[in-house]
């Protein structure tokens, strides 16, 4: 039964090429873009390098400050993390570093562009860089304010080309020449909180960043539990240590501030009643319904075109013997088909998309891959679509009358 | 076989009402050959439709193979029809993206019973009995009228039906290739006592039957 619906899918898709490249290109692309979305998505959320010990993390990535008639939002400052967070009793440890900044750098007269942040020596035992040399800076050295730092494998080698080894080797970066003290793997910039080319103490800043005593400032936190069944009691205490902070002005009416899970603080906006985790999903899920229903729809049309014209076969199987369901079950088979072919194409075309996307480099060491997860959700996502793009026509062609469907022929 | 008892059939639509078949009774024997005649919009296809169980009467019974049918779900009567029935159109209504094969088996694919190896044996026997065994990987269009019917027919007897039931079958064939078609159902009306019931046009063909029933208007005149 499987093998003559396979043969009469292929047969009608090689009879209606027209309808056959629309269905087509319509599933594959839709595909394509979701596949692209998951990777980037995947590799965002997923991509645990170099924060591998997630699952005992909380994240402090933003303060909100809530005035009369407005608010501002935006990281920490060093002395918030410092001072209020560091007597936090449930963490073990604190990664706290700066976004990132961009300056230019000359190398042979060639202009480099180089992001730099600032670390305290804690981060390199939070965070678990690989080093392909060297090592991380030394609490000794960030408290001697050593004008040392950590880079890039990139880094390395569009400043210094391609040598062996450059521990040792100076470094210049915003006039300053620090030295290197290791090579760590490239992180990408979507990991906004831990991404750089270089990373530098924080005590060889230009400003001291302890001496700024408001709230806000440009740091992101990383506490480090015990274990995950220590995250709830953490978070509870850095809410209850929130609750606690005196305001800095009459003008500030709350401090909104969370340490939340890496997924969390990455959409996070600080005001609660106002979660970025909820617009976040929210428009996900509008964006991935209004990508899906178009082709669906569009599907769904041409489906019952393309059906309604063979009613004179349905008619004849009718005749001989098929029930209404078993015609439901061949329409909603061949669909499938057709949608699995055009889902193989898209994994096809995404492939490429990938690589295409990887090698213009347009976000700085993001390497999108197609891996089995995405894969799978690819799969499925045709697998629904087969379903959904063909169960209304075929429930509406296997009601089509015997007689009617003969005579249309 | 085949017992009809004050059948009625009434189309309807918003302002009009069409009586198309007028307290029709009739009872076919078993092995019995009829065939229904009558100017064109008379009813003929019409009542060979509510006895093929591919339309339904707006009143009165009908009987097939001892079973009283009016009770049947979608399910049951898509049974019967496979297990009993057997249909052969004017315009053969063959799947033009099957192979002549595969139409053939097409109504033994609805019996679970039946193994891919068995419905191959059974549809190249069907195929042999209409003299078209060297054909089977052809496709529809590569046949002509005469043999596309010949086709039609093997597909009709694959599954031994007790009842064929044959609208117009020769009405789209030149006289020859008729008389080649007809000599096919008396053949396996009188070797396999199939009973067929015939719906057609030409006297001739009609003459060769053992009743001829006439219809005018939609009732039965003769």
């Amino acid at each position: 039964m499987l093998k003559n619906y396979f043969k009469i899918a292929i047969a009608v898709l090689r009879r209606r090429k027209f309808f056959t490249f629309i269905s087509l290109f319509g599933i594959s692309f839709t595909l394509t873009i979701l596949l692209v979305l998951t990777a980037f998505i995947d590799k965002v959320v997923g991509d645990s390098y170099p924060d591998k010990k997630r699952d005992r993390s909380l994240y402090v990535s933003r303060i909100q400050l809530s005035y009369k008639d407005g608010r501002s939002s935006g990281p920490s400052s060093y002395y918030f993390l410092d001072h209020y967070v560091r007597t936090l009793k449930t963490p073990v440890k604190m990664a706290i570093s700066s976004g990132f900044s961009g300056t230019n750098t000359y190398v042979n007269n060639k202009k480099i562009a180089v992001n730099y942040k600032y670390t305290n020596a804690e981060y390199w035992d939070v965070m678990e860089y690989e080093f392909t040399e060297g090592k991380a800076f030394t609490r000794q050295q960030t408290d001697n304010a050593d004008k040392v730092a950590v880079i890039s494998e990139d880094m390395k080698r569009e400043y210094f080309g391609d040598v062996s080894s450059v521990v040792g080797k100076l470094i210049e970066a915003d006039n300053v020449k620090y030295r290197v003290t290791g090579v760590v793997k490239n992180v990408p910039i979507t990991t906004y909180m831990l991404y750089s080319d270089i990373y530098l103490p924080y005590t060889v800043a230009k400003t001291d960043f302890r001496k700024d005593k408001g709230y806000q400032g440009g740091f992101f936190g990383v506490l480090l539990a015990n274990s995950s069944a220590d995250l709830p009691k953490m978070h509870d205490e850095f809410e209850d240590m929130v609750k606690r902070l005196p305001l800095p002005s009459k003008d500030v009416l709350k401090i909104y501030c969370h340490a939340d899970t890496y997924i969390r603080s990455y959409v996070d906006t600080g005001d609660e009643t106002n979660s970025g985790v909820t617009i976040a999903l929210t428009a996900i899920s509008i964006f991935t319904l209004l990508v899906m229903l178009l082709p669906t729809l569009n599907l769904v049309n041409i489906n019952i075109t393309r059906i309604m014209e063979r009613s004179s076969e349905i008619g004849v199987r009718k005749a001989f013997g098929a029930s209404s369901r078993t015609l439901v079950y061949q329409f909603i088979v061949e669909n499938i088909i057709l949608t699995l072919l055009g889902g193989l194409i898209g994994v096809v075309l995404s492939v490429i998309a990938l690589q295409v996307l990887n090698g213009a480099n347009l976000i700085p060491n993001l390497v999108l891959t197609l891996n089995f997860t995405v894969l799978g959700i690819g799969l499925l996502i045709c697998f629904f679509f087969g379903l959904l793009s063909g169960v209304y026509p075929a429930w509406r062609m296997s009601k089509l009358n015997v007689v009617t469907a003969l005579k249309a022929q | 076989m085949i017992s009809l008892q004050n059948i009625e059939k009434v189309y309807r639509t918003n302002t009009v009402e069409t009586l198309a078949l007028n307290s029709i009774s009739l009872n076919i024997a078993k092995g019995e050959f009829l065939s229904i005649m009558g100017p064109s919009g008379c009813g003929k296809s019409t009542l060979l439709n509510i006895m093929g169980l591919l339309d339904a009467p707006s009143k009165g019974n009908i009987k097939i193979a001892d079973q009283t049918t009016d009770k049947l779900n979608d399910k049951q009567l898509a049974n019967f029809r496979n297990q009993k029935l057997g249909f052969i159109f004017q315009s053969y209504h063959l799947i033009n993206d099957l192979a002549v094969l595969d139409n053939v088996e097409l109504p033994l694919l609805y019996r679970s019973s039946v193994s891919a190896k068995e419905r191959r044996q059974l549809a190249t026997e069907a195929l042999e009995k209409v003299g078209l065994a060297n054909r089977v990987k052809h496709f529809p269009n590569q046949l002509s009228g005469g043999q596309k019917q010949r086709v039609a027919i093997a597909r009709a007897i694959v599954g031994r039906p007790e009842i064929i039931l044959a609208d117009e079958p020769t009405g789209n064939l030149d006289s020859a290739m008729g008389n080649e078609i007809m000599d096919i159902l008396m053949k396996l009306n009188q070797n396999d006592g199939t009973t067929i019931v015939m719906v057609t046009h030409d006297e001739n063909m009609a003459h060769k039957t053992h009743r001829l029933v006439r219809l005018f208007d939609g009732s039965q005149v003769q």
